[in-house]
């Protein structure tokens, strides 16, 4: 029962008893530290050979066809099989790359998402380090995949792999900023539950675990959308998919790549897309936290991975479903949307806990005045959305092409010249 | 010597050698890599200090923003690949006496310390949750609240400054 209760707290034991015997203190720790950071590796590496499975199969019932079915039952070995592909193929470095950079990109990109994991709690036991600042920690490794999808642009040598690069800037860079802002959130909410280190992983997760009304989801569902989106834009895959458009840029930062190379930037980015699911269900749906939890903490591994690949799912649905967004309109959604929202939500979900607090009203309460401060946020934000809209609109329509219908250009003219104040000849200027 | 020491003194001769790097490598993106390597290893020794916190910020801003603006500007400003202009320019007599003189009162004062019995600060009691006592330190009127706004403050006029240089004048005809 002890194993079941706490497996990896008695493996350690075990282990620690084993080497003990014959190896001096320290050497045994250090020993434990390097295996539980293998595990870590292992675990993360192997992932995505389900993951890219799962996808593929996903996508191609939504694209109705049925995608991998042939190696292993329903395809579950296609991406062994690529794996080994993409292990005997040529490895090709370009002549003019910069050797160095050119292979220690696709390693970065790799360990970056790899590390994350170091400090996701995937049970009450079963984390690999409680840092008391993980959520810092989580931004901190994140942006050393910019960096990697950076220098993999440039020392390839390539023109399209270099643009790709510069849009690795405009895209990550800027999305990080209402990321960091939407983290912010829960870890305020967590220190209001009244947990001893808001920023750690565990203690977020400890302080949703309470009932299902202190799912920060509910508490916060502004900073959830924001941190959704904004992390699907730090994956760089569709609808954000621009520094590999492959019809504008062929494929991006990783266009002279190829063999293993190429399978460590595929690797990491389907790893990467799983790592948001597992990072929305700790900081906003309650992590391993359910009913029973308390009996077997084992049972806390499947509702985080029931909850990580539910979130999982959604980015899947959304890469299926919508087209790629355009570069303006990537950096207005990120500066003229999500960030002023974001700054909005954070004002009002942090005086909203401070006026209508749980020791004055109670958790249930406390969660209802937070959950409505954010309908307010939200119907100011699409009120002020809409319009700007239709002044856009408005502006478009005033703006009469030539030859447009006649009715249209005289009702143009009645207005007198306005419309050559702005630049805009009327038809009959011309003339 | 400790284990303790043995990894400070091969992190420091890192940062070191990294550091000599970025001021004599040729290459301006290799430079900016060389940067990276010594910021880590800044974080590393931040690490080693316990101060885990300003590790990560450390990886956060200098790695995460500094560095990644630096290879962004050189990549915009230069011929990208091939570049390798002259390092120095007409100031380095003066850079190095300025250099020497910095190192110089560097080295006297540590010598100065540990002729007088070492560092005081290393004996100091470390605080249980210095996280904790550096955000209360932040806003305290009487610690450094006034600095933390004034630093903010300086933000936001840098932000606004940039964004009055970018801004399309076009628009206001």
């Amino acid at each position: 029962m002890d194993f079941l209760n706490d497996p990896l707290g008695v493996i350690r034991a075990w282990l620690a008893g084993l080497l003990g015997s014959f190896l001096p203190a320290p050497a045994v720790d250090l020993t434990l530290i390097v295996l539980g950071a293998l595990v870590v590796g292992g675990l993360g590496l192997t992932t995505p050979l389900f993951l890219i499975w799962y996808e593929r199969r996903l996508i191609g019932r939504m694209q109705d066809r049925i995608g991998p079915n042939r190696v292993g039952p329903e395809g579950l070995f296609q991406t062994v099989a690529d794996a080994l592909k993409l292990l005997i193929k040529e490895d090709i470095t370009p002549i003019g790359a910069d050797k160095v950079v050119y292979n220690l990109a696709p390693i970065m990109a790799v360990v970056s998402v790899l590390t994350m994991w170091a400090v996701i709690p995937l049970a009450v036991n079963i984390v690999g380090t409680d840092l008391n600042i993980g959520v810092l920690y989580i931004v901190g490794v994140g942006s050393l995949g910019t960096l990697a999808i950076m220098l993999g642009g440039w020392a390839s040598n390539n023109k399209y792999a270099l643009l790709g690069a510069f849009r690795t800037v405009a895209q990550l860079v800027c999305y990080e900023v209402p990321m960091i802002l939407a983290l912010i959130v829960p870890v305020l909410l967590a220190s209001s539950v009244g947990v001893e280190n808001p920023m750690s992983m565990q203690e977020v997760v400890r302080a949703q675990s309470g009932a299902w009304h202190e799912w920060f989801l509910f508490k916060a569902p502004i900073a959830f959308l924001i941190f959704f989106i904004a992390s699907v834009a730090e994956t760089g895959r569709a609808p954000f998919d621009l520094l590999e458009a492959e019809s504008e840029i062929v494929a991006g930062f990783n266009i002279e790549y190829s063999g293993m190379k190429f399978g460590m930037f595929f690797v990491a980015e389907f790893l990467h897309a799983f790592t948001v699911g597992a990072l929305v269900a700790t900081l906003f749906l309650g992590g391993w936290s359910g009913p029973f939890v308390d009996q077997a903490p084992l049972l806390g591994v499947v509702y985080f991975v029931v909850k990580a690949f539910a979130a999982y799912f959604i980015i899947i649905l959304m890469r299926a479903a919508l087209p790629r967004i355009r570069i303006d309109h990537m950096l207005d959604l990120n500066w003229k949307f999500l960030v002023p929202i974001m700054l909005g939500a954070i004002v009002a979900v942090a005086v909203t806990d401070k006026l209508v607090s749980r020791a004055a009203v109670g958790p249930l309460w406390n969660a209802v005045a937070l959950f409505g401060s954010n309908l307010v946020v939200a119907a100011i934000a699409l009120a002020w959305v809409g319009r700007a809209a239709r002044h856009l609109r408005s502006a478009e329509a005033s703006r009469t092409p030539p030859g447009a219908a006649p009715a249209v250009s005289a009702a143009h003219d009645e207005r007198g010249h306005a419309a050559d104040a702005h630049g805009h000849p009327a038809p009959h200027a011309a003339h | 010597m400790t284990g303790l020491q043995i990894v400070f003194l091969a992190v420091a001769a890192a940062i070191l050698a990294a550091a000599v790097q970025v001021v004599t490598t040729r290459n301006l993106v290799h430079a900016a890599l060389w940067l990276i390597a010594t910021l880590f290893g800044m974080a590393i020794l931040f690490v080693l200090l316990e101060a885990g916190f300003l590790a990560v910020v450390q990886v956060v801003v200098y790695i995460g923003a500094i560095s990644i603006l630096i290879i962004f500007a050189v990549m915009l400003t230069r011929r990208v690949m091939q570049d390798t202009g002259p390092q120095t320019n007409d100031l380095r007599w003066l850079a190095l006496v300025i250099a020497a003189a910095l190192g110089g009162a560097i080295v006297y004062t540590l010598f100065q310390t540990d002729r007088q019995g070492g560092f005081p600060l290393a004996n100091a009691p470390v605080p249980a949750d210095s996280l904790e006592t550096l955000g209360l330190y932040l806003v305290d009127p009487n610690a450094y609240m006034l600095a933390l706004v004034a630093i903010g403050v300086l933000l936001a006029v840098g932000m606004v400054g940039s964004i009055a240089i970018a801004r399309d004048d076009r628009e206001k005809e």
